[in-house]
């Protein structure tokens, strides 16, 4: 008889989902799925609305990036008006960007993630969360929970609040740089440096000892990876144009324009998941499989462009790279750990480039216009990957369609596939009819997805104290055994 | 200039024979909140938070639309008041599609102001979610009737100072609605002169300047006073 196992919530993520493992006949682990089982219907609701306030409302998706939606919606907002933003505008929007990178990784890092590997595996659950990393390490929970304050302190200085701030405005932005923001950015910026330098420091450490077997079977396997980059190849949050380059490191596909997204981009649907499946339609579903976020910008780009961050870059690929690609890609989704480290490293060195600006302070910072165009995608680089806004407008700029491709979602290929390999490496024994799967396992299977950092809602359970729920089902969908965690 | 005694919550004012009990009020360093009232404008008593009940008469009166008259004695303050007054204000919020989060006013409006004012943390009455329209036809300014309180300012402001007379209000009950010239989108109406006064008085982000964006709107509310004043008393406040 085959049966399902179910952990439900996923915990220590951003938003609800659920896992299912299906085993066969045997007990032996035959498929795994990674199911989002909210839904929200932001597309819909959007319609009728000025796009002037597009920014203000898809702001409010989520609580820990709503900069990401701010900055796309900004960006489409700028088509539709045909405007070129004032260079000053255009670096405080990337300043804003590079700070919520760094406070959303520094979340996953430290809050979510870090339990796992510094607390350990087998560690109990009810203290393997930021709480317990608090009591076994204090220093460094208190360093990590400052980085992002840091970024997020940042976020308020440039838009008047940490979160959803309306301050990226179609044509630019709102305010410069302030003084007073400069002064405290630069006062705050050695200690940023200081606690990655830590966190790379200790997860290397995690790296070369107890984390191998994590790196080679948590979601290694060849994919796409998609992001943008720079004109001269650089990495990049928020210009540039997308690339995708395949696991041996050869370029499939460059200098796309995000106007064109429907030509390269498909998405599937599965009847078993409100996430659809967004894949390269030139290589067809579910073969187009590619990969967004810090690991993926981090294989696209040639370069950081800034002096620690490209040490950096090179150290992770000598570390992680394949050999087939010579050491150029990384195709363990556990990278995305220390991709995360690694884009921390260059989002302070982007700040403290960009805080040193003068041209920032001017008040030049917005161009007006009136509607121009009916139709327009703006594209950013969210912390978990590449997020498109496409609108479509009437003639008096009231919303008729939204499309919006959320980073996530595009890793769903990816996440799915990952935690049927942690499920298979972990269970390689048949599963007796009634038996009990270790936490510990499952925790793994979880971590999986916590790689991501998946942003699944605005809510959030980061204290990771959410119930772990598993099913045992059988082909009918009966439930043959269950075990909850509280 | 004769003039009328009276007393505001035990408080004895004068006011000029023609004040408003909202001005007799104001005289006594007491406040009401209001929303359809805007100095300049002629009052219409249509929101109905500036009660205030006539001691020994029983009947509530809207202090902006009542003339103040000798010998009265005015409670503004009285639960029962507090409590109607908070409840029409809960009214306005479940009638319409009254979002803060991402609206042109936020921080701004003064129906905000007066929910803080009232004290209300949420509505008791169901929300009613309508479905109404946003009108964007104008090329400089938008009507969002989502979030139109009808309070009839900008109809008002238009036909009393710019005398051009774009707005009026049509229908009746949950019906009711602001209209431009003949049921018209706003930008075919010929009469409108672009002054932008109706923005200027708005309470809410109803009516704002189409490149505002979230939190933007700059209201000038002061405006139709200052234009009465320089058209009726030649005084002109350049300031």
């Amino acid at each position: 008889m085959t049966r399902t196992i179910t952990i439900d919530p996923v915990t220590r993520i951003e938003g609800h989902a659920k896992i299912t493992l299906h085993l066969d006949e045997a007990g032996r682990l035959a498929d795994a799925r990674f199911h989002v089982v909210e839904y929200r219907g932001f597309e819909t609701f959007c319609e009728g609305r000025p796009f002037t306030e597009m920014a203000g409302i898809t702001a409010r998706i989520c609580g820990i990036c709503p900069v990401s939606h701010l900055l796309a919606a900004a960006k489409t907002g700028d088509k539709l008006l045909a405007v070129q933003p004032p260079p000053a505008a255009r670096k405080l929007r990337r300043m804003l960007n590079l700070a919520q990178l760094c406070q959303s990784h520094a979340l996953s890092f430290f809050h979510l993630s870090s339990p796992d590997f510094l607390l350990g595996w087998e560690s109990d659950p009810a203290r393997r969360n930021v709480f317990g990393l608090m009591a076994a390490d204090p220093d460094l929970a208190r360093a990590g929970i400052r980085l992002r304050q840091f970024g997020q302190q940042v976020l308020e200085l440039l838009g008047g609040r940490k979160i959803h701030s309306a301050w990226a405005v179609p044509g630019g932005v709102r305010t410069p740089l302030s003084a007073e923001a400069r002064a405290w950015i630069l006062e705050r910026l050695p200690e940023a440096k200081a606690t990655v330098t830590t966190a790379l420091e200790l997860y290397k450490k995690l790296l070369d000892g107890p984390l191998q077997r994590e790196q080679s079977t948590f979601g290694d396997f060849p994919s796409l990876f998609m992001g943008l980059v720079a004109a001269d190849g650089g990495w990049e949050c928020i210009e540039g144009a997308i690339r995708f380059i395949d696991s041996q490191g050869r370029i499939v596909a460059d200098g796309l324009s995000e106007d064109d997204y429907a030509s390269y981009l498909g998405e599937a649907v599965e009847s078993w998941s409100y996430l659809k499946f967004p894949y390269y339609k030139p290589l067809g579903y579910p073969e187009g499989i590619y990969r967004v976020g810090p690991l993926a910008r981090l294989n696209v780009c040639d370069r950081i462009g800034t002096p620690w961050a490209d040490a950096e870059l090179a150290e992770f690929r000598q570390r992680s790279g394949t050999a087939e690609s010579n050491g150029r890609i990384v195709t363990s989704s556990f990278a995305f750990h220390h991709a995360r480290l690694v884009e921390i490293v260059a989002c302070l060195e982007g700040i403290e480039q960009l805080v040193a600006d003068d041209s920032l302070m001017t008040d030049r910072i917005r161009a007006r216009a009136d509607l121009n165009a009916n139709e327009a995608v703006g594209v950013s680089e969210a912390p978990r990957g590449t997020l498109f806004h496409h609108y479509r407008v009437d003639d008096d700029g009231l919303i008729t369609r939204v499309n919006l491709i959320i980073a996530t979602g595009q890793n769903n290929l990816a996440m799915n596939r990952t935690v049927a390999q942690i499920a298979r490496e972990f269970i390689s024994e048949p599963v007796a009819e009634g038996a009990e799967i270790p936490e510990p396992l499952l925790n793994r299977v979880e971590a999986g997805i916590r790689c991501f950092d998946p942003c699944l809602s605005c809510s959030t359970h980061a204290a990771g104290q959410m119930p772990l729920h598993i099913e045992l089902v059988d082909a009918g969908g009966r439930l043959l055994a269950e075990r909850v965690r509280d | 200039m004769s003039v009328h005694t009276l007393t505001v919550d035990g408080v004895e004012v004068a006011v000029p024979a023609g004040a408003s009990l909202l001005d007799a009020v104001r005289a006594a360093g007491a406040d009401l909140p209001t929303l359809c009232h805007l100095d300049g404008l002629t009052p219409v008593g249509a929101c109905r938070l500036c009660l205030v009940e006539l001691e020994g008469s029983g009947r509530l009166q809207p202090a902006c639309a009542t003339a103040a008259a000798e010998g009265m004695a005015v409670l503004t303050q009285t639960p029962q008041l507090q409590e109607w007054r908070r409840m029409a204000v809960e009214l306005f919020f479940a009638e319409g599609n009254h979002v803060c989060a991402f609206c042109v006013a936020n921080g701004n409006c003064e129906l905000q102001d007066v929910a803080v004012a009232v004290g209300m943390d949420h509505s008791r009455f169901p929300y009613q979610y309508p479905n109404r329209r946003v009108d964007a036809s104008h090329p400089q300014f938008a009507i969002d009737h989502h979030r139109c309180i009808l309070c009839t300012r900008c109809v008002r402001v238009c036909d009393e100072i710019e005398g051009a007379h774009v707005w009026d209000v049509a229908n009746r009950g949950a019906e009711c609605s602001i209209i431009a010239g003949l049921d018209q989108p706003w930008g075919e109406v010929a009469a409108c002169t672009s002054c932008g006064k109706c923005v200027d008085v708005c309470p809410t982000g109803a009516i704002f300047r189409k490149d505002d964006t979230t939190a933007e709107k700059e209201a000038h509310r002061e405006r139709p006073q200052l234009l009465r004043a320089a058209r009726d008393q030649h005084q002109w406040l350049n300031q």
